[in-house]
């Protein structure tokens, strides 16, 4: 996984709740195993019923052609467990979202792909958001996780919590299996455990074979 | 001290936890679909790690399955690549594929319950939001993305922060024509699409245990859509009895063993839990969406919100979706006209809804000019289906009658509406676009989907059955 240090970037607003992975990645988009990513991403939003370009979509307008961070509402992600989602933010170079809060599913996504979810202390976030608003995607911010810092024009700098086990596995872009595959001892110590007290758990068969 | 179901069968599952904090939890059964499993079989290659427990683990192909009879591969062009990466995949990795053709094949949420697979207390992952639809049963199951799926078949464990804990009592007693469907949209409607995030919700009270176990699937499957970590219902002797005899359930002296073990799967008397939400059953009449997401949800007699009186921060999100839907405020969604109607999805295509469907359709004729289907869960829910003549009922109705699938839930196989049509479906998203392009989605039970099909009109079942609609 790629990791995740700093980013500077175009942050982008699109300042509502609840934005589902239907509207971030459409199934109708995904037709092959390997669509375009870049293109999937808010795929219905940037269109108009014609098919043409929406130009009051904000990722159509010219000043958030080449963003970098994602800045949106509650509940971020929420509905489908799709990945695509994720990927088609990584293939626009958006490697953080900062949100009031994410769909549970949707976050976890993010962290096995070094994409930083970003819930700033809610005293900051609305005066973050006002500033991405009003510099209207003319100047970048940074995001630094090595500080847990956001910085930019339009005010001070703003600190954020994360867990330190997501910051880690961020920062080093952990190989998540090969963390587990540590544990594989106690996997093969647990299984023959519970092959003993519930074994019907252990074994899946077909009685009609 | 006194423990939750929860907290049992996370303590029972629970491997290690590594140095990051995360408890890995083992999966007794991993179920895959054709739309995500490809690109973890081509991670793992990748990384020339094997599967770890192929025997625990099953694929099937659901997502992106045409509906026609006598559907192959190319019936779906859009879908025959999924299906040979996940036929190629499964083959390489000894993985059991429920196949096209095969007599078993269905949606993954209804095929694992139904053939004894997933168990009370056991554990359960799917690359799908909706696996907690066998939360029915009694099973922990998680929905999970497609690096977390790689990582489940390298490991068979789960990496993840313990959930909080959330009881949700459903008090007093269903009234007629008011299913687990109704219960399950007044709940999200209440707590909100986030309502529950974070949490494993166990759902409780009078209500539940009077539910057969099917409706305790559909009232599962939709706890992803108030946002859910997972979603379930302590197993009862109703339980074990829907799963004696099941083909991959176990048997004889093994049987006897899991049964006295299935009795202690009970929230101890005095389990906290960090949420609770109760709700009164006995009132509750039918329940549709009017709007784009789940929780925006009327009785069927109910008015639709005025964005005026809304609270000042939901003002736009009521008013982008009844421009969406094109519905006036304060008008009533009972007697609006209705281009579609689908009855299918891991939500509500077990045999038992489309009894329901078709106890209301039986003698009567879809109204003109709407299109309406009927997709099982899966193929030995049609089987049985039409061993009872089900197929019958509908198709002499004007109904289409197809193989199983997903469908037209989220289109995956090129089901799906035209632009501005009204479509009633028994589905569990009434996302903008979802079920196609400009399609206005109002999310329903069988029997409301039913009586709505044969009207022609968004209708309440209860009327339409006393002879009033």
């Amino acid at each position: 996984m790629q990791p995740f240090i700093k980013h500077t970037g175009i942050a982008v607003p699109l300042l509502q709740d609840d934005i589902n992975t239907d509207q971030v990645a459409p199934v109708a988009a995904m037709r092959n195993l390997k669509p375009d990513y870049k293109k999937l991403l808010f795929m219905r939003a940037r269109q108009r019923a014609d098919g043409s370009e929406d130009p009051d979509f904000v990722l159509n307008k010219p000043q958030f052609r080449n963003p970098g961070i994602l800045v949106t509402g509650q509940n971020f992600g929420a509905g489908s467990s799709r990945e695509s989602a994720v990927w088609g933010m990584l293939a626009n170079n958006i490697r953080c979202i900062v949100a009031r809060s994410f769909a549970d599913i949707y976050r976890e996504n993010c962290l096995q792909n070094g994409l930083l979810p970003v819930v700033l202390r809610s005293e900051d976030a609305e005066a973050f958001e006002a500033r991405v608003v009003a510099v209207n995607g003319s100047t970048p911010f940074t995001v630094d996780l090595e500080t847990q810092t956001i910085s930019g024009p339009g005010g001070p700098d703003l600190t954020f919590d994360i867990p330190a086990a997501d910051r880690m596995r961020l920062l080093e872009g952990l190989d998540d299996i090969g963390f587990t595959l540590k544990h594989t001892d106690e996997i093969q110590v647990w299984e023959k455990r519970m092959a003993a007290a519930q074994p019907w758990l252990q074994t899946a068969v077909d009685s009609r074979q | 001290m006194p423990k939750t179901l929860f907290d049992k069968i996370w303590d029972a599952h629970l491997v290690a936890q590594r140095a990051d904090g995360r408890d890995l939890i083992y999966i007794d059964r991993h179920v895959l679909h054709e739309l995500h499993a490809p690109h973890a079989f081509e991670t793992i290659e990748k990384q020339h790690r094997p599967v770890r427990r192929p025997d625990l683990t099953f694929s099937m192909q659901d997502h992106t399955v045409a509906t026609k009879p006598g559907r192959d591969d190319s019936t779906n062009p859009d879908g025959a690549a999924f299906l040979r990466a996940m036929r190629e995949g499964s083959r390489k990795n000894n993985i059991r594929v429920f196949d096209l053709g095969d007599p078993e094949q269905g949606i993954s949420h209804v095929v694992a319950p139904e053939l004894g697979m997933v168990l009370p207390g056991a554990t359960h992952a799917v690359p799908d939001s909706h696996a907690s639809t066998v939360g029915g049963l009694g099973a922990l199951a998680f929905g999970c993305g497609t690096t977390e799926l790689a990582h489940i078949l390298v490991t068979q464990a789960i990496a993840m922060k313990r959930p909080k804990s959330m009881r949700i009592r459903l008090d007093r007693t269903l009234g007629p024509h008011v299913t687990a469907k109704d219960v399950a949209l007044r709940i999200i409607a209440e707590i909100g699409v986030s309502g529950a995030r974070g949490h494993v919700v166990e759902y409780a009270g009078e209500a539940v245990r009077a539910m057969p176990i099917e409706q305790r699937m559909t009232l599962c499957n939709l706890n992803i859509e108030m946002g859910g970590r997972s979603g379930f219902v302590a197993p009862d002797d109703a339980t074990s009895a829907w799963i004696k005899g099941r083909p991959w359930a176990p048997k004889g002296a093994m049987w006897d063993r899991a049964l006295a073990h299935w009795r202690t799967l009970v929230s101890d008397e005095g389990a906290t839990f960090d949420k609770e939400f109760v709700l009164d059953c006995s009132t509750l009449e039918p329940q549709i969406t009017w709007g784009t997401d789940p929780s925006q949800v009327l009785g069927i007699s109910g008015r639709v919100p005025d964005p005026a009186a809304a609270e000042q921060s939901r003002r736009p999100a009521v008013e982008s979706a009844l421009k969406y839907m094109g519905l006036q405020p304060g008008s009533t969604l009972a007697g609006l006209p209705v281009d579609r109607v689908f009855i299918g999805s891991c939500t509500n295509a077990r045999l038992p809804d489309l009894q329901a469907a078709a106890a209301v359709v039986r003698g009567r004729h879809v109204a003109e000019g709407v299109i309406a289907m009927v997709v099982p869960g899966s193929s030995t829910v049609k089987r049985a289906a039409e061993a009872a003549g089900l197929d019958r009922v509908f198709r002499d109705a004007g109904f289409f009658w197809g193989e199983s699938g997903c469908s037209m839930c989220a289109g995956g196989n090129g089901d799906r509406g035209e632009p501005g049509e009204r479509c009633v479906s028994t589905t569990n998203r009434n996302f903008e676009n979802r079920q196609g392009a400009g399609v206005r989605t109002h999310l329903v039970s069988p029997a409301t989907a039913a009586a709505t099909a044969i009207a022609g009109r968004i209708t309440d079942v209860r009327q339409l059955l006393a002879g009033n609609a």
